[in-house]
């Protein structure tokens, strides 16, 4: 184990840093730029049953320190994840990759987690909760503790791999939701998902966002991502994935301390397709200049009790 | 794709509100015209999508409109000024179908990614034949440049203020093999319509990060979803799928 190697669920990762489902693609834009096999891992592009277009453009707004998206859970369906793209990732990466997996009802879920269940390739399953039931109303499953731990109760017999949910933080009581999902059998917890948010263009007098409304992320929303994995990670004894707005080593270290076992980088990568390089190659001074060992140490540093 | 740092070398404004900055940097992924440049502006938080108007050794031109925050930044800036940018983005204009005489079609600040075109085509021997429209006189700019490459060059203008009055499709040519085509939405569709052969559009759309990540610039083509900042921003005439 290395300076900055981490177990995430049984799994050694030889550093924390996970680039962010919807950021990342399936990696072969960044495969171009740098050998993405000096990452942790990373989380491939939230996939779904069917192929989706997404919602309708524009579908990006820019922000004061972040950025709004509603791409829509754009993909091309599991089945062709699993035929083309894995077997295209297999060329420019070597580790097990994070599996980011959606549904829109829980028969999709148990379907999707049971077929990339299969794949090799796969570490660990990152199930996207934040989706629309569409059967009952397109409520999101992520935003009540009951949805979520139906969610979670019903895949996890299907799933070999370890099972990671990731939070909307678009809710009263994210602790609350966090807990129902580690008493449902839930591996893991990431968190944040994006923030609801908006913009209008004063030209036109109308909201940027075709859909009005989409996810906020980047820097500006680390104090936020920050507090929630504080308060998940004070309440559940399975390891938590940090991420929003995390941009440079320090934000990995500070995620670590507020108890993440392991930190995901979502906008950053696109705004600097190397921010993941970076922060990798940054993070031995960072520590040293912080005092720090291990990173596998500090995890949780900041805790109560 | 590149990322590298681009040096300004000159950035003045040739129009109103239109500025042409030259950068001097490694333009070794650029490779067909219609690409572009995404650069990282001081204080704004995502890149600006700038299109490619001339590449010459190391020297970069871009000529661009002053719509925002970011540009207006970049309008500040003075030579010796520095870029995080990335190069060799997106699919350019394919040169091969263009027949011997090939049509350019330019609206406004969709002008400048046909100058690059125009020189490679006119190397190549075509007779290239050109029409840049805009608004109104003071917004013109590029048209002697055209012309010094040998292109046959026409001007519309909306409100008639400089040459022919109305816009880029009231003044096609008899005669033309193919074209190539960039400016405003309407501007593409009317195109669309009133060519008579096939040709090549160049879209825009917002963009997250401009190297086919984020899926932020998605469109619906004929041959499936295509990301504009990736398998766009060019797409022939016949696998454009219109929305609305």
């Amino acid at each position: 184990m290395g300076r900055l190697s981490v177990d995430l669920c049984g799994i050694t990762l030889d550093n924390p840093v996970i680039p962010a489902s919807g950021t990342f693609g399936f990696g072969y834009e960044f495969a171009e730029i740098y050998d993405i096999n000096v990452l942790g891992t990373f989380s491939f592009k939230g996939t779904t049953k069917e192929p989706r277009f997404g919602n309708p453009t524009p579908r990006i707004a820019e922000c004061t320190s972040g950025m709004i998206n509603a791409v829509g859970l754009q993909n091309p369906g599991i089945d062709k994840v699993i035929s083309e793209e894995l077997p295209k990732l297999k060329n420019c990466f070597s580790k097990p990759v994070m599996a980011n997996i959606g549904g829109f009802s829980v028969d999709e879920y148990i379907e999707n987690v049971s077929k990339i269940s299969e794949e090799e390739q796969v570490g660990w399953i990152e199930l996207n909760i934040s989706c629309p039931n569409v059967h009952s109303g397109g409520v999101n499953f992520g935003t009540d503790a009951k949805s979520a731990a139906e969610v979670v109760r019903a895949v996890k017999p299907f799933c070999k791999k370890p099972l990671i949910v990731k939070l909307t933080p678009n809710v009263t009581d994210i602790v609350s939701i966090a807990k129902a999902c580690e008493a449902e059998g839930a591996d893991g917890i990431s968190l944040i998902n994006t923030l609801l948010g908006m913009r209008i263009d004063l030209k036109t007098k109308k909201p940027v966002i075709r859909n009005i409304m989409g996810g906020f992320s980047g820097p500006a929303i680390f104090p936020v991502a920050l507090r929630m994995v504080y308060q998940v990670a004070n309440a559940v004894n399975v390891p938590v994935v940090g991420m929003g707005g995390v941009s440079k080593a320090e934000d990995v270290i500070e995620m670590m301390l507020a108890g993440a076992t392991a930190v995901e980088i979502g906008t950053a990568n696109l705004v600097n397709p190397k921010a993941c390089l970076n922060i990798i190659n940054g993070l031995p001074r960072v520590m040293d200049e912080y005092s720090i060992d291990k990173l596998s140490d500090i995890s949780g540093g900041a805790l109560n009790g | 794709m590149k990322q590298s740092i681009f040096k300004v070398v000159s950035n003045e404004t040739i129009a109103k509100n239109v500025y042409k900055m030259v950068l001097s940097g490694n333009t070794s992924e650029i490779t067909s015209p219609g690409q572009f440049v995404n650069l990282l502006v001081d204080s704004c938080f995502l890149r600006r999508p700038i299109s490619v108007c001339d590449v010459n050794g190391n020297e970069l031109t871009l000529v661009y409109k002053v719509v925002g925050t970011g540009t207006k930044l970049m309008s500040k800036a003075e030579a010796g000024d520095e870029f995080d940018t990335l190069t060799g983005l997106g699919n350019g204009y394919d040169l091969s179908p263009s027949g011997d005489k090939p049509l350019l079609l330019g609206g406004g600040v969709g002008v400048p990614p046909l100058y690059m075109l125009a020189k490679q085509l006119v190397s190549q021997g075509k007779k290239v034949s050109v029409v840049l429209g805009f608004n109104t006189k003071e917004e013109i700019f590029y048209e002697d440049e055209f012309k010094a490459l040998g292109a046959d060059v026409t001007v519309t203008t909306a409100d008639g203020s400089y040459g022919v009055k109305g816009f880029v499709t009231d003044a096609l040519p008899d005669e033309y093999t193919y074209f190539y085509t960039c400016g405003p939405e309407p501007m593409l569709k009317s195109v669309f319509r009133k060519t008579v052969t096939s040709g090549q559009f160049s879209f825009e759309e917002r963009m997250g990060c401009g190297f086919g990540a984020c899926m932020g610039c998605s469109c619906k083509t004929v041959t499936g979803y295509k990301r504009i900042c990736k398998e766009g921003p060019v797409l022939k005439k016949e696998e454009i799928l219109w929305e609305d």
